[in-house]
C-alpha cells in the first residue's frame, strides 16, 4: 500500500521497523522517547546548528508589516562554499529566552519574515535552507487576529513556486501546519530523532480518546517518527545522531547534517530551474493515499433516488418547488466541532 | 471494479422520519418544512444550520447543471490507524451516514448561467476532515478550473486535517496551495466561502486564500481549537473569539454572507472577477 500511496520509490527496507518480538506497548515506549528525545531542551536548534555548519551568518530581522518575531530567525549564510539563505525555528534555551522566543511558536509575523526572505532568495537566485523545530504555530487570540492561518497558507503556497531549491531539515519538533509553512522543500530531511505529525500526540488524544494521558498511544498511531515518516515519502531522508542524540553532540550533528545538505544543495543546482518546481509541486501532488473506485456513486442517503449525480439532480430540480422534504436536518447537525476530525 | 460497500439502504428507512428540529441557538421547535423553505436558516434567531453537500450545491448552483466529477476517490488507510475505533470503520460508518465517499463533492456547474468548479465540503462526514480525498478533488478542481479557465468556487465546513491520516493529510496542505497558487498565476479567480465551522489546516490553506473571501454569519472559524489555544496558552479568549465577525473585524473576511443571500452575492462577485480576467488569461 505505501508504494500506491507514494508513487515515488523510496526504499521501505531502510526504515527501522522494530522487530516482530517487541510487543506494543514497548514499540511505544520507543516511540514516546524519541518524542522526548526530539523534545530536549539541549538539542541544538537553527543558531547552535549555523553556528557549527555555517563559515558566515547575517541574520536579518523583521516582516516589514508587523515586528519581529524571535521564533524564528532568517538571514544569509555560508554553508561549505554555498551561499544561501536560512529560516528556522529557534527555542529557548531558558526560561528567559523561551518567553522571548514565545517557547518556539511564531506568530503570524515570524512566517511573514520567513516568506520575505525566501522572497528575497529568489530574487537573489539564493537556494533555501530551513530548519524545523516547532511545537506548533502560536495559538493564542494575537496570533488569530493577525492571521495565523493566512500567514502559513501563504508560506506554504511561496514555498510550492519558488525558481530556488530549497533543502529542508527536521531537527525536532514538526508540528503540524506550523512547521510545513517553512518545510515544503524540494527535499526534506530529518534528523534521527526528529517526529512529525498533523497534530501534536497530547492534542490527538484529547480529541480521540478524550485524555492527554493516552499521548504515547497517539503518537505512536501517528507514525510521526523520522523513520515512519521516510516509509510514507514525507521525509526523503533520515541522518543519524551521535551517540545518545543531538543534544549530546552540537557539534557532530552538525558535521554530519552540513554533509547531507551540501551534498543535496550539488546536486539540487543541477536540476534545470522549471524541472525543479515541477518536480517539487509532483512531490506534494501525490502524496496522500486513496484509490479510485469506478462506477457510479455510492447508493445515496436518499433511498428511493439513484446515484450521488441522480440525487443532486432531484435536489436541484426540487429546490426550484421549494426545495425537496427528506434532509433530516435536525440529526446530521451540531456535532460538536472538533469532535470527530 | 464493482462496488462492495455495505448496504446503503441508510438506517434512516427504519426510523419514523423526525418531523421537528430544536434549534440550538434559541431553542425554538422548528418544523421541518418550514426550516428547508427557510434554506436551513432557523426562521426565529437566523442561526445557520450545517448543510449536507448535496444540499448546499442545491441551494447555490441553478437547477439540473451540476456535473460531478471524480465521485469514485475513496480514502485508504496508509497508517492503519485505529484510536477507540479503526479508521476503517469510521470511514464506513461516514460513508453510511451521509451517502457520500468522502467529505468534499466537486464538479462544474452554473450559478446564474455562469460556469464555475465547484467544491462543497459536508461537515456530517468525520468533521469535514480533509483527508488525501478531499485534498486531492480540492487540486483537481483547481485544475479543472485552469484547465477550463472558469472560476473557482470552494465552500468550506471543516475541522481540520483529517488526524487518521497523519501527515499525509498535512501534506493535503501543500497539494491544495500548490495548485491554487497556480491558479491564481493564471488569473484565474477562486471564491472561497467559508462555514460553520471552517478550522484548523482547512482555514489554514485553501479556505483563507480566496480572491474574495464570503463568510456565512457566527460561523467558528479559526486556525487553533479554542480548547487547544486557551490550553495552552493559558490565556482569557476575546468574546466572539473565531467567529465571522470576529475574522471580519480583523480584516480576512470581505462579505458575510447570510446564506439566502449567497448565491445572488457570489453570482455577483462571479460577474466583476471572471470575464475580464478569462480576457486576460486568453491573451
Amino acid at each position: 500500500m505505501v508504494d500506491r500511496i507514494l508513487g515515488r520509490g523510496r526504499d521501505t527496507a531502510a526504515t527501522e521497523t522494530p522487530p516482530a518480538e517487541l510487543t506494543v506497548a514497548e514499540q511505544k515506549a520507543r516511540v514516546w522517547s524519541r518524542v522526548q528525545l526530539a523534545r530536549n531542551l539541549r538539542r541544538p536548534r537553527t543558531l547552535e546548528l549555523l553556528g557549527a555548519m555555517a563559515d558566515e551568518f547575517v541574520e536579518l530581522h523583521g516582516d516589514r508589516l508587523f515586528g519581529d518575531d524571535e521564533a524564528i530567525v532568517a538571514g544569509l549564510a555560508t554553508i561549505g562554499g554555498h551561499r544561501v539563505a536560512v529560516v528556522g525555528q529557534q527555542k529557548g534555551a531558558d526560561t528567559e529566552e523561551n518567553v522571548r522566543r514565545s517557547f518556539g511558536m511564531p506568530h503570524p509575523e515570524g512566517y511573514r519574515k520567513a516568506m520575505r526572505i525566501m522572497e528575497l532568495a529568489d530574487r537573489s537566485g539564493l537556494p533555501i535552507v530551513t530548519f524545523v523545530d516547532v511545537p506548533g504555530a502560536h495559538p493564542g487570540p494575537e496570533s488569530e487576529e493577525r492571521g495565523i492561518a493566512d500567514a502559513i497558507a501563504r508560506a506554504v503556497g511561496l514555498m510550492t513556486r519558488l525558481r530556488v531549491p530549497i533543502v529542508t531539515v527536521i531537527t525536532g519538533e514538526g508540528g503540524s501546519g506550523g512547521a510545513l509553512a517553512i518545510a515544503v522543500g524540494d527535499v526534506v530531511l530529518a534528523l534521527e530523532n526528529a517526529v512529525y505529525a498533523v497534530i501534536s500526540p497530547e492534542g490527538c488524544a484529547s480529541i480521540l480518546w478524550r485524555t492527554t494521558d493516552e499521548a504515547p498511544t497517539a503518537a505512536f498511531a501517528m507514525k510521526m517518527t523520522a523513520q515512519d515518516q521516510l516509509a510514507l515519502g514525507v521525509v526523503d531522508e533520515v541522518v543519524p545522531e551521535p551517540s545518545e542524540g543531538a543534544h549530546t553532540d552540537h557539534a557532530e550533528t552538525a558535521r554530519r547534517l552540513k554533509e547531507v545538505i551540501v551534498r543535496e544543495l550539488d546536486r539540487l543546482a543541477a536540476i534545470p530551474v522549471d524541472v525543479l518546481v515541477e518536480q517539487r509541486y509532483r512531490r506534494y501532488r501525490s502524496l496522500g493515499a486513496y484509490t479510485e473506485l469506478a462506477g457510479p456513486a455510492p447508493t445515496p442517503q436518499i433511498p428511493p433516488r439513484g446515484g450521488l449525480a441522480d440525487r443532486l439532480r432531484g435536489l436541484l430540480e426540487a429546490g426550484q418547488r421549494a426545495m425537496p422534504a427528506p434532509l433530516q436536518v435536525g440529526r446530521r447537525d451540531e456535532p460538536p466541532a472538533r469532535e470527530d476530525v | 471494479m464493482p462496488m462492495k460497500f455495505p448496504s446503503f439502504r441508510s438506517r434512516r428507512e427504519s426510523f419514523p422520519e423526525k418531523m421537528w428540529t430544536r434549534c440550538p441557538s434559541c431553542e425554538e421547535q422548528l418544523f421541518n418544512k418550514q426550516l428547508e423553505r427557510s434554506m436551513n436558516v432557523c426562521p426565529s434567531c437566523g442561526h445557520h444550520f450545517r448543510l449536507p453537500a448535496p444540499v448546499r450545491l442545491g441551494q447555490l448552483l441553478d437547477e439540473g447543471t451540476f456535473e460531478e466529477r471524480d465521485p469514485g476517490l475513496v480514502s485508504q488507510d496508509p497508517l492503519g490507524f485505529v484510536d477507540q475505533k479503526p479508521y476503517t470503520d469510521r470511514l464506513a460508518a461516514a460513508q453510511l451516514a451521509t451517502g457520500l465517499r468522502d467529505a468534499a463533492v466537486w464538479g462544474y456547474g452554473r450559478i446564474e448561467g455562469q460556469r464555475i468548479a465547484i467544491l462543497v465540503m459536508d461537515f456530517g462526514f468525520m468533521g469535514g476532515s480533509m483527508g488525501a480525498v478531499t485534498g486531492e478533488k480540492v487540486a483537481r478542481a483547481a485544475e479543472g478550473a485552469l484547465a477550463e479557465h472558469v472560476p473557482l468556487v470552494i465552500v468550506s465546513a471543516s475541522g481540520g486535517a483529517r488526524m487518521q491520516e497523519g501527515t499525509l493529510a498535512l501534506m493535503q496542505l501543500a497539494k491544495t496551495m500548490g495548485a491554487l497558487e497556480r491558479l491564481r498565476a493564471a488569473g484565474v479567480p477562486y471564491v472561497s466561502v467559508m462555514s460553520d465551522p471552517t478550522t484548523g489546516g482547512v482555514f489554514a490553506s485553501y479556505a483563507v486564500v480566496g480572491d474574495v473571501n464570503l463568510a456565512e454569519p457566527n460561523a467558528l472559524i479559526g486556525f487553533a481549537g479554542a480548547r487547544v489555544g486557551a490550553g495552552t496558552i493559558g490565556q482569557e479568549l476575546p468574546p466572539g473569539f473565531q467567529r465571522t465577525e470576529f475574522l471580519f473585524r480583523h480584516g480576512f473576511i470581505d462579505r458575510i454572507v447570510a446564506r439566502p443571500d449567497l448565491r445572488r452575492e457570489l453570482a455577483a462577485v462571479l460577474r466583476y472577477l471572471a470575464p475580464q480576467r478569462a480576457e486576460a488569461g486568453r491573451g
